[in-house]
C-alpha cells in the first residue's frame, strides 16, 4: 500500500510555469504554496504578483491574486491589508522591483510595519527584460548593460535588502535564506512559514529575501548556477535572521 | 519500497534533481518531450531511499514519491 | 444631518466621502490641499476608517488599487503635481475596473508652478494623465456645496459603471467657506462596493480564484479588454453628461462655455453685459468627461459666437471647437499663473469681439 511522501500543494496550480529550466521561481512558489496550506491559509491568502519574470506568478497559485505596477506591490498590500485585516497578503517580488523602482514602497511598508510577508527573490539581475543590470548585480557580473562587467566605481555596489531593513526599529522578521541546495531549501521553507505565521498571529512585518539562479541569464547551466551562487553570491548576501520580533524584548 | 515517479512533460530538462539525488537514481533520458526537453528518468529505482530531495529541488513539481511500510525520515520537510 | 453648516471646500470634501460611505483614504500633503488630509486624520478614525499618509503620491496611488481590488470604497486627494505622480496609477485603476474617486484640488503649473487656483489640468483630466486608452468620468464643481454632492455622486457613479472618478476642483473651492447643506440620508451607506462579491480579492474561501490584474500579453485580449473598457465609456457618453444652461433661449450674441469656479466669475460678468442690451448666455459643463459637446453644438447654432473662458492656456476651448465644428467662431479667454480675472475683465474680452 503506497503512501505518497510529496506531492503538489494544494495551492498551486496545475499549470506547467513559463520559467526557464532549472528557474528557482518554481520551487519558491511551492514553498509559499506548502507554507500556506500547512498553515491553513489559502482560503483567506492574496498574492501580489510584481512585474519581472514572476509578472505571471497568478497563473500558478490558486488564491487570490493582485497584479502590482513595478516596485508597487508593497504599497498595493499596504492597501489592502488596511482595509481587510483579515487577509494574508503577501508580495513576491525580484530584485528589479523591490530594490530598484521599488525602493521607497519597500523601506516605507517596514517601516511602518505593515503586517504583510514579502518573499524577495534575489538572483542578482533582471531576468524577464533580457538580463540587464540590478541593483543586486555583483562586482565584475557581466550582465547586457554592464557588458564588461559591473563596475562598482560607476554602479556603486550590490544592495544588501535584508542588511538594510534589519536596522529599521519597527519590529520585524527579516531573513535571508536561498534556494540552491536542497539543504538550502528545506530551511528557506521554513524561513518563509515562520514569516507567514507571523502575520497569521497579526504581528508585524515579515521579509524573506531568497537568493536564487537565473540560469538563463547569468549564461550557465542550472547546475552550474548552483556553484555560482554558492561561490559568489553567499560570501556577499550573508545567510541569516537579522531581526526578529521576539529578538526585540 | 520508494517509488520515484517524473511526470514527463512537465520536466524542462534542468537536471537539477540528477545533480542532487544522493543514490543517482535520476538521469537524462535521450527522448525528448513535446517540448522538446530531454527529460528525468529514475532509471535506478531499487536504490531509491524515498528521501524526497529530487522533488524538494524541482521546481516544475514533476516529481512525486510514494513509499511502501516502513520510511526512514531522513529530513523534516 | 441635513443641517447647514458652514464648511471650508477641503474638509467637506472628505466629509461628502464619509457620508458616500467611503471608510478608506490615503494621502500624501500638498498645498491647497492639505486641509483634507488633516481632516480625515481626525474624522476617519471617528467612523472606524482607514486613514494613512503614505510615503508619496506614487504609492497612494497603488494603496488605492489595492483597497479597491479588495472591494472597499477608497479615495485620494490630490493637486496637479501630486497627480501627475499618480498618472500611471490612474491608467491601472481604470485598466483594472475599479472604482476609485481622486480629487484634484488644481493648482498652477507647470512644474512645481504654485499654490494658487488654476485650471491647467483639463487635459490631463479628460484626455488621460497615464498611457493607453482609458477615460475617467470627470466631475467638476464650481462651488463648496456642488463639490459635496459630487463627491457622493463620484462615489455612486464609480461604483455604477466600475471606473475611476476624478473631482476636478481648483484651489478657491478647496480653500474658501461657504454655506453647506449636508445631505440627510436614512441609513449609513456600505463601506464596501457593491458587487465586489464577483470579483474582489477577498479569500478564495470556497471558490476560484478572483485575480485583478492588467497584463493583457495576448493582442486578443488585448483588444477584447480594451472594447469591454469602451463600451463603458459609451455608455457614460449617453447617458451621464451633466451641465447647467442660463440664459440660452433664442438669438445669443454671446455662447460662453466655463467650468468650476470660472463659471461663476463669467456669470457675474454676463449680468453685466446683459445689463447692456447685449444676449450672452452660458452653458457650465458638470462633466467635463462626458463632455456635453452635442448640447454645446446645439447652442453653436443660435449663438454669432462661443467663448471658452478658463483658468488655463487654452484646453477646454479645443473641446469647444470640436464641439462647435465651425458653425460659429470659437473664441479664448484666460489667465492663469494663479491670476483669476475680475468680471469686468471678462466682460471686456467678450464685448471687444461682439463689438469689434
Amino acid at each position: 500500500m503506497a503512501t505518497t511522501v510529496f506531492k503538489r500543494p494544494a495551492s498551486l496550480s496545475t499549470n506547467v510555469t513559463h520559467y526557464c529550466p532549472g528557474c528557482t521561481h518554481g520551487v519558491i512558489h511551492r514553498l509559499v504554496a506548502e507554507a500556506l496550506d500547512e498553515l491553513g491559509l489559502r482560503e483567506r491568502a492574496v498574492g501580489i504578483a510584481p512585474v519581472g519574470c514572476s509578472v505571471l506568478a497568478y497563473n500558478y497559485f490558486t488564491i487570490d491574486f493582485q497584479e502590482a505596477a513595478h516596485g508597487r506591490a508593497p504599497a498595493m498590500a499596504t492597501g489592502l491589508k488596511r482595509t481587510r485585516p483579515e487577509l494574508i497578503v503577501f508580495t513576491y517580488q525580484g530584485d528589479g522591483d523591490l530594490a530598484s523602482i521599488g525602493t521607497a514602497e519597500i523601506i516605507h511598508a517596514a517601516n511602518r510595519g505593515e503586517k504583510i510577508t514579502v518573499i524577495f527573490v534575489n538572483n542578482a539581475i533582471y531576468g524577464m527584460t533580457g538580463g540587464q543590470l540590478a541593483p543586486t548585480t555583483m562586482p565584475r557580473q557581466v550582465t547586457t548593460t554592464t557588458p564588461r562587467g559591473r563596475d562598482v566605481a560607476e554602479q556603486g555596489h550590490p544592495l544588501r535588502v535584508a542588511d538594510m531593513l534589519a536596522t529599521l526599529r519597527t519590529p520585524s522578521y527579516i531573513v535571508r535564506t536561498a534556494v540552491h541546495t536542497p539543504a538550502m531549501i528545506v530551511e528557506a521553507k521554513r524561513c518563509i512559514r515562520r514569516a507567514f505565521e507571523y502575520q497569521a498571529q497579526g504581528r508585524c512585518f515579515s521579509l524573506v529575501e531568497v537568493l536564487s539562479t537565473c540560469p538563463t541569464n547569468w549564461g550557465i547551466s542550472p547546475a552550474e548556477s548552483t556553484a555560482w551562487l554558492q561561490n559568489n553570491m553567499v560570501p556577499y548576501f550573508q545567510i541569516k535572521e537579522f531581526k526578529s520580533p521576539e529578538a526585540e524584548g | 519500497m520508494p517509488r520515484v515517479t517524473v511526470d514527463k512533460e512537465r520536466c524542462k530538462g534542468c537536471g537539477l534533481c540528477v545533480a542532487a539525488c544522493p543514490q543517482k537514481v535520476l538521469e537524462m533520458s535521450r527522448e525528448i518531450n513535446l517540448k522538446g526537453y530531454f527529460f528525468s528518468c529514475p532509471v535506478h529505482q531499487p536504490r531509491c531511499l524515498g528521501c524526497r530531495i529530487c522533488a524538494v529541488v524541482c521546481p516544475d513539481v514533476a516529481i512525486e514519491v510514494a513509499v511502501n511500510g516502513t520510511q526512514y525520515h531522513y529530513f523534516t520537510y | 444631518m441635513g443641517e447647514r453648516l458652514l464648511m471650508k471646500g477641503n474638509e467637506a470634501i472628505g466629509e461628502a466621502a464619509i457620508l458616500a460611505g467611503c471608510r478608506a483614504y490615503f494621502c500624501y500633503p500638498i498645498t491647497p490641499q492639505t486641509e483634507v488630509a488633516e481632516y480625515l486624520a481626525k474624522r476617519m478614525p471617528e467612523v472606524d476608517g482607514v486613514f494613512l499618509q503614505g510615503e508619496s503620491e506614487v504609492a497612494v496611488g497603488y494603496m488605492l488599487f489595492g483597497a479597491a481590488a479588495g472591494g472597499r470604497k477608497v479615495f485620494t486627494t490630490s493637486s496637479s503635481p501630486g497627480v501627475s505622480l499618480m498618472a500611471e496609477a490612474m491608467s491601472y485603476l481604470a485598466a483594472g475596473e475599479l472604482p476609485v474617486v481622486i480629487g484634484n484640488v488644481m493648482r498652477n503649473g507647470p512644474g512645481l508652478g504654485g499654490i494658487l487656483p488654476c485650471q491647467a489640468d483639463y487635459f490631463q483630466a479628460t484626455k488621460g494623465g497615464g498611457h493607453g486608452d482609458y477615460h475617467f468620468l470627470v466631475l467638476a464643481p464650481s462651488s463648496v456645496q456642488e463639490a459635496v454632492d459630487m463627491m457622493i455622486l463620484a462615489f455612486d457613479l464609480a461604483e455604477k459603471y466600475r471606473n475611476p472618478v476624478m473631482l476636478l476642483a481648483d484651489g478657491m473651492i478647496g480653500q474658501m467657506m461657504e454655506p453647506v447643506e449636508i445631505p440627510d440620508f436614512p441609513e449609513v451607506r456600505s463601506a464596501n462596493i457593491a458587487g465586489h462579491e464577483d470579483w474582489a480579492t477577498t479569500g478564495a474561501c470556497g471558490r476560484k480564484q478572483h485575480l485583478v490584474k492588467t497584463l493583457y500579453l495576448k493582442p486578443e485580449e488585448s483588444f477584447a479588454h480594451n472594447l469591454k473598457l469602451k463600451a463603458k465609456y459609451d455608455r457614460m457618453e449617453a447617458e451621464e453628461v451633466r451641465f447647467e444652461e442660463s440664459d440660452t433661449e433664442g438669438q445669443l450674441d454671446a455662447l460662453v462655455v466655463s467650468f468650476g469656479t470660472m463659471a461663476r466669475i463669467c456669470q457675474t460678468a454676463i449680468e453685466s453685459l446683459r445689463a447692456r442690451g447685449l444676449k450672452v448666455g452660458m452653458l457650465r459643463p458638470q462633466t467635463l468627461y462626458p463632455f456635453p459637446g452635442q448640447r454645446i453644438r446645439e447652442l453653436a447654432g443660435q449663438a454669432r459666437m462661443v467663448f471658452s473662458v478658463e483658468l488655463n492656456m487654452g484646453q477646454m476651448v479645443e473641446d469647444v471647437e470640436r464641439a462647435v465644428q465651425g458653425r460659429a467662431p470659437v473664441h479664448f479667454y484666460g489667465k492663469t499663473g494663479g491670476l483669476v480675472p475680475i468680471p469686468e475683465e471678462v466682460a471686456a474680452a467678450i464685448l471687444a469681439k461682439v463689438e469689434g
